[in-house]
């Protein structure tokens, strides 16, 4: 420990302070905002900002799952094919429904969603027995799991998307609006509010970040940590089915190339956003804004007309940044610089 | 004798934040003798040799070899300069035949490729001159603990070796295997090395030793001629004047019997019984790798259980996991508080509140936040740990700081029986004072105790009843005047009927 000679009120003082706290994403927003305020007239607007906020919303209910596999120590590449999966079988099952009750829309639709989740149900409680029970590592757990289901997608479709679908599904989970908000971001509201509950205030939520931090000691203060990383990937795939689900309304079709990139992103909203890749630690608030920023970049880009294969290289680069700020934090955390 | 020493310190310290590590220490070794470090657990002694190894760098002092200022900075460095150390735990990669590990980083070539055959035959050649019998063919994982030890000991014989650092190299040997390593701890040092030994066992010093230096608190205490000292004189420089003051005075009252242990078998343990009774400390003594805390790991689930029946408080517990084992109330005090105790990277208020929500404050589906709150204070205030330090990162507190947070986890959940793994390892003698307090209380408010400790004085001053393992197994069960140093020691060694 140094001798502290000042213990005065300096900008750099504060930096640190805030990035020990959130992490390096309000250093990255404000540059962002300024970097594509100058490139683009049309970028810091309300009008654009309103529509970046409306886009971000499939990112952030993914990144919530994900977030929640990060901080307890894992990560989940398979997210990106539970969308397609998700997408595929609830479109799949609505055609072959709509003939059977054609006066009965909302029955269709409902049993449409509940076999997107169900699929997406088990697919997590596969993920999270390998990685719990079988201790296979969470990477090849979730990318053997990518493969083969992203394999069904395109088997049970295939590879021809799935159109058809009940007018009612695209027009209100789609497009629909609920007091002029639209049903996407609504229902992202809720999810958010429901994770920031579940995750600062219950105990389910309290035991996956202890499961995270250390998993020995968790188990030696009683908590059930098969059980517990189990729910965690369970919840993150149900998350990435309702995604599916959303996205499927939005374009009106079902489609197994859905959500090719959502698992990169998804990483990137969180680590970006201070959710440690070793796990235990991690807040809601940040990984929202944390999906928001990722789209607001792509956003920019584009209004700066770049090219979306060099957007490609930048999201990558900023994935592999944001671990590198992470490694930073966590020595600073641990006192060791 | 004109010849410098091998290797001398002066001055030599080492300071950690709130703990002085090592003192002011003077040491010195000759050719051609062995040098025994002794003293108490946190005496100082591995602190020393670390500095010696290049494993650590001194605060200020100095380390001289053959008379010349040097400075250590990687244990490379010290094997440059011909100090090899043999630590407790091995530098083999278990993956690998013995004669990889023993040329490991310099292997023979035959032009780009490593000449297998070449090596294979150095390695038993090597092997041999020691009088080591090992396949040189062989994986390091699946030879026994006291071959591998051999091996490392081979790997030191690469150029020129003038300084063995052996520490406790007969922790977890038997008799036979104990007599093989002092045979060729004599040759070397027949041979004209340096050897600097480390070890508690005070019976076998008579055997090797030329001098003995005994450490304790960080300082040294005195360098005496193994010919012109005894046990008794080297137990009580050792152990000297702070067992009275860190000690408290415990009322025993021992009551029922709450834990009943028959025929025990698990990773490590061969066949155990026991009880635990309320109201008592009962302490376990043994070497390393005696089962005595591989035992109380079984019994808490931690380590699968074999065979035999573990009853608590009249429920059948044999074999469950560690959960519904802390359910029915017992405690497990983990020896590791790094790896296994604590979240390192998260404050000690979110480490006790895990324990709390588990616990005392686990009704419902929510945090309570505020029976959490006043909870975790009355506990925080209970081990003494100053407010100042709550909110800090674990990693950023001492040791002690960091066991007092450990000991707060097992006030959280009401138990019944404690099992103490361990208690005050790396922990400075303030707080180890405070800790033992803690210990006793318990005991006197009628909970069952376990202390299962490597620190003898420990084991003697707390417990009411000693329980020594040996290998495995139970090999002595000690009350009033026989818990004494000599014979729990005496006890430490009993291999089928033979002692050392």
């Amino acid at each position: 420990m140094n001798t502290a000679t000042e213990t005065r009120f300096s900008p750099l003082r504060i930096a640190r302070t805030v990035f020990i706290r959130v992490g390096v994403l309000p250093f990255l927003l404000a540059a962002a905002l300024v970097v594509f305020s100058l490139t683009s007239q049309a970028f810091l607007t309300t009008q654009n900002l309103i529509n970046v906020g409306r886009q971000s919303v499939y990112l952030i209910l993914v990144s919530m799952g994900q977030m929640l596999v990060l901080i307890s120590g894992g990560f989940d590449l398979s997210v990106g094919m539970v969308i397609a999966l998700s997408s595929v079988v609830s479109a799949m099952t609505m055609v072959a429904l709509m003939p059977m009750f054609p006066d009965a829309v909302w029955l269709v639709i409902a049993l449409g969603a509940l076999a997107g989740f169900a699929v997406a149900a088990v697919v997590g409680a596969l993920n999270g027995v390998g990685v719990a029970v079988f201790g296979v590592s969470p990477f090849i757990m979730t990318l053997g799991v990518a493969s083969a289901g992203a394999g069904l997608a395109l088997f049970l479709t295939g590879g021809v998307p799935v159109s058809n679908l009940p007018f009612t599904f695209g027009d209100t989970f789609g497009f629909g609006r609920i007091w002029n908000v639209p049903v996407p971001v609504l229902i992202a509201i809720v999810v958010i509010f429901v994770m920031w509950i579940y995750m600062a205030h219950m105990r389910n939520g309290a035991q996956i970040y202890a499961v995270g931090g250390n998993i020995k000691a968790a188990n030696l203060s009683g908590i059930d940590t098969r059980r517990t990383l189990i729910r965690v990937y369970v919840i993150c795939a149900l998350l990435a089915g309702l995604t599916g689900l959303l996205l499927t309304a939005r374009v009106e079709t079902g489609d197994a190339n859905m959500g090719s990139s959502m698992a990169l992103e998804s990483i990137a909203a969180c680590v970006i956003a201070g959710v440690s890749l070793r796990g235990g630690i991690g807040r809601v608030e940040n990984v929202v804004l944390g999906g928001f920023f990722i789209i607001l970049v792509q956003n920019g880009m584009n209004l700066a007309q770049i090219s979306s294969y060099m957007q490609m290289v930048v999201l990558g680069s900023l994935l592999i940044l944001a671990v590198v700020f992470d490694q930073l934090r966590y020595r600073m955390i641990m006192g060791q610089r | 004798m004109t010849q410098p020493p091998l290797i001398s310190t002066h001055d030599l310290s080492k300071a950690y934040p709130g703990v002085k590590a090592l003192d002011s220490v003077d040491f010195d070794l000759r050719a051609g003798e062995v040098h025994v470090l002794f003293g108490e657990n946190g005496a100082g002694k591995s602190t020393l040799i670390s500095l010696l190894a290049g494993a650590n760098t001194p605060t200020s002092g100095e380390v001289r070899v053959n008379g010349q200022p040097v400075s250590i900075a990687s244990v490379a460095e010290a094997q440059a300069l011909g100090i090899y150390t043999v630590f407790q735990e091995f530098s083999l990669i278990p993956t690998m035949s013995v004669a990889e590990n023993i040329f490991l980083g310099r292997e023979p070539k035959a032009g780009p490729f490593v000449n297998h055959r070449l090596m294979r035959r150095e390695a038993a050649r090597m092997l041999a001159e020691r009088g080591f019998e090992i396949d040189p063919a062989a994986m390091v994982a699946q030879l026994p603990r006291a071959q591998q030890q051999m091996v490392e000991i081979a790997k030191a014989f690469h150029g020129d070796l003038s300084v063995l650092i052996l520490d406790e190299p007969t922790a977890s040997l038997s008799n036979r295997e104990v007599d093989h390593l002092f045979e060729f701890v004599l040759r070397m040092k027949a041979a004209g090395l340096g050897i600097i030994y480390i070890s508690h066992r005070i019976n076998e010093f008579a055997r090797i030793a030329d001098r003995v230096t005994v450490l304790r608190d960080g300082a040294k205490i005195d360098t005496v001629a193994m010919s012109d000292t005894n046990d008794q004189a080297l137990i009580a420089m050792m152990a000297g004047r702070e067992i009275t003051d860190v000690y408290p005075q415990i009322n025993h009252a021992p009551g029922e019997v709450v834990l009943n242990v028959e025929n025990l078998h698990a990773w490590g343990v061969d066949g155990v019984d026991l009880s635990v009774r309320r109201g008592e400390v009962l302490g376990i003594a043994g070497l390393v790798g005696s089962g005595k805390s591989r035992m109380f790991r079984a019994i808490a689930g931690v380590n699968a259980t074999r065979e035999g029946r573990v009853q608590f408080r009249g429920k059948d517990i044999t074999g469950q996991i560690t959960r519904k084992v802390m359910a029915a109330g017992l405690y497990y005090l983990t020896s590791d508080r790094k790896h296994e105790g604590l979240n390192m990277a998260a404050p000690a208020t979110d480490n006790l509140t895990i324990d709390l929500m588990m616990g005392s404050c686990a009704n419902g589906p929510f945090l309570r936040h505020r029976a959490i709150g006043q909870e975790m204070a009355r506990i925080f205030d209970h081990v003494e740990l100053h407010a100042h330090y709550r909110a800090r990162t674990i990693a950023q507190l001492s040791g002690g700081n960091q066991q007092k947070v450990l000991f707060a986890k097992s006030f959280c959940h009401g138990s019944e029986l404690y099992i103490f793994d361990e208690p005050t390892v790396g922990v400075d003698m303030g707080t180890r004072a405070a800790l033992y307090r803690l210990i006793a209380e318990l005991a006197e408010a009628g909970k069952a105790v376990v202390v299962i400790s490597s620190d003898l004085p420990e084991v003697m001053n707390l417990a009411n009843r000693v329980v020594v393992m040996a290998q495995g197994r139970v090999s002595a069960e000690l009350t009033g005047d026989a818990i004494n140093e000599a014979d729990i020691l005496k006890h430490f060694f009993q291999e089928t009927g033979a002692d050392a």
